[in-house]
């Protein structure tokens, strides 16, 4: 379990609890939270899921997969701090994690 | 104007399956989809990614299962209006009256709605003044060539449609590529020649840079580049092209008086019809509780809205449930004996 803050384009935030095992993307999803799209439903298809994460958690991540630099390349401004948040399992290690939202996502 | 028994949006394995249903009961219907190929995000999105959940076909690609349905609907010579898209639905009678952006027309007292998550459109400019240009001199796909000859062309992306672009308009045009890493998702021998252009100066790459405004004064003179740091750079430029993938957008269907939940369409579990009589949804884009988005889901829901349709398309008649195993009017209407 892991406490995780996702902060939109305004500012507003979300802390909400996410289980182990589910990805970033589905502690958004499930939990109505706005400003992910997720279209593709976690496939690394589609880069509607894409947000940014502050260096000093982007660092403690597990590093990018094959393919999502390529899916990212198609996110709607992405930079150097960019995710995928469908490919960001969550445990225990991400306890305190803030992602913030690009202004939209298509 | 083309006459029917139903209009299919969305040229998915769901709209391939409900063809096929149609068929099988005796109805006809006109299959339109935006995209110039057949099979939707099986076919745009993961044409090589293998699937497990297709009952009775253990592991099958994208690419398979839509050539697989289309073959199944060989039978029924239905026809694709491809590179097309539904842009307006009204009701007259008891038909609608389906009218498409290549300015087909189409009247019939079905339409499926089988639009995944709507319809793919390229990614543009996140910049607000390329959207002046939009059209004329900032494009996301190429007609014709001809025009760029002698011209300034800057071409965003790093996939293959960029990388093919430019290599290919570097023979005629001044090609700058932009791409906001040093590493590119294209093929490598499409990489390969790009570095061998850009050391011989024949195109000038810019890696690790943006798009931060274009400019011009009635038609466009420069793109202005941004690195991540906040650098910025002038290119010249008379054209700006942008490839950056499809993204999926409801587009028109938000306009046709249904209902939507979020981007879904609510629908009944009895036969898939929306809150309009005679459009029914099926695939990703309807929703009911306990909604899965699994292809197998859409062809059921295919088949339910099938005979739907029926209802509408053949008033005076009644349906009757048949099996393919044993109807000879449904071996007729395959071609098998």
């Amino acid at each position: 379990m892991a406490k995780i803050k996702y902060i939109e384009h305004n500012g507003k935030e979300h802390e909400v609890e996410v289980q182990n095992g589910l990805t970033v993307m589905e502690g958004a999803v499930q939990n109505d939270i706005p400003g992910i799209d997720a279209d593709c439903g976690g496939s690394m298809s589609c880069a509607t899921c894409h947000v940014y994460v502050k260096e000093d958690w982007y660092n403690k991540l597990p590093k990018k997969e094959m393919g999502e630099d390529d899916m990212l390349d198609q996110a709607y401004e992405p930079n150097s701090n960019s995710r995928l948040s469908c490919q960001i399992m969550v445990s225990d290690d991400l306890d305190g994690l803030s992602v913030y939202m690009p202004e939209k996502q298509v | 104007m083309i006459k029917t028994d139903v209009v299919i949006v969305g040229a998915g394995p769901t709209g391939l399956f409900c063809a096929h249903q149609l068929g099988i009961i005796g109805l006809k219907c006109e299959i339109v989809d935006n995209l110039d190929k057949i099979g939707g995000q099986c076919i745009e999105l993961y044409p090589d990614k293998p699937i497990y959940d297709i009952p009775a076909v253990p592991e099958c690609t994208g690419e398979e299962l839509a050539n697989n349905l289309l073959e199944q609907i060989k039978p029924f010579n239905f026809n694709f209006h491809l590179n097309d898209r539904v842009q307006e639905l009204k009701k007259e009678n008891d038909n609608w009256i389906v009218k498409t952006t290549n300015e087909k027309e189409f009247h019939a007292p079905n339409v499926v709605i089988a639009g995944g998550v709507g319809s793919f459109e390229p990614r543009k400019f996140p910049t607000k003044s390329a959207e002046k240009f939009d059209g004329t001199s900032v494009l996301y796909s190429i007609k014709d060539k001809s025009i760029f000859k002698d011209k300034s062309v800057a071409i965003f992306g790093g996939g293959d449609s960029a990388l093919d672009w430019a290599i290919e308009l570097s023979n005629t045009s001044k090609v700058s590529l932009i791409h906001r890493r040093d590493e590119f998702r294209g093929a490598p021998v499409n990489v390969q020649k790009i570095k061998e252009l850009s050391e011989k100066k024949i195109i000038n790459l810019f890696t690790k840079y943006s798009i931060k405004d274009v400019i011009g004064n009635g038609s466009l003179e420069e793109v202005e580049i941004k690195s991540e740091d906040g650098e910025s750079k002038i290119i010249k430029a008379d054209y700006v092209l942008g490839f950056f993938g499809l993204i999926m957008q409801l587009g028109p269907i938000a306009e046709w008086g249904l209902n939507l939940d979020k981007k879904t369409i609510p629908v009944n579990t009895e036969n898939f019809e929306t809150n309009k009589k005679g459009i029914f949804a099926i695939g990703d884009i309807c929703s009911y509780p306990g909604k899965l988005k699994l292809i197998l889901s859409g062809f059921h829901e295919g088949a339910l809205a099938a005979r739907g349709c029926f209802k509408y398309a053949r008033p005076n008649e009644k349906y009757r449930f048949e099996f393919t195993t044993a109807s000879n009017t449904i071996k007729d209407r395959l071609g098998v004996k």
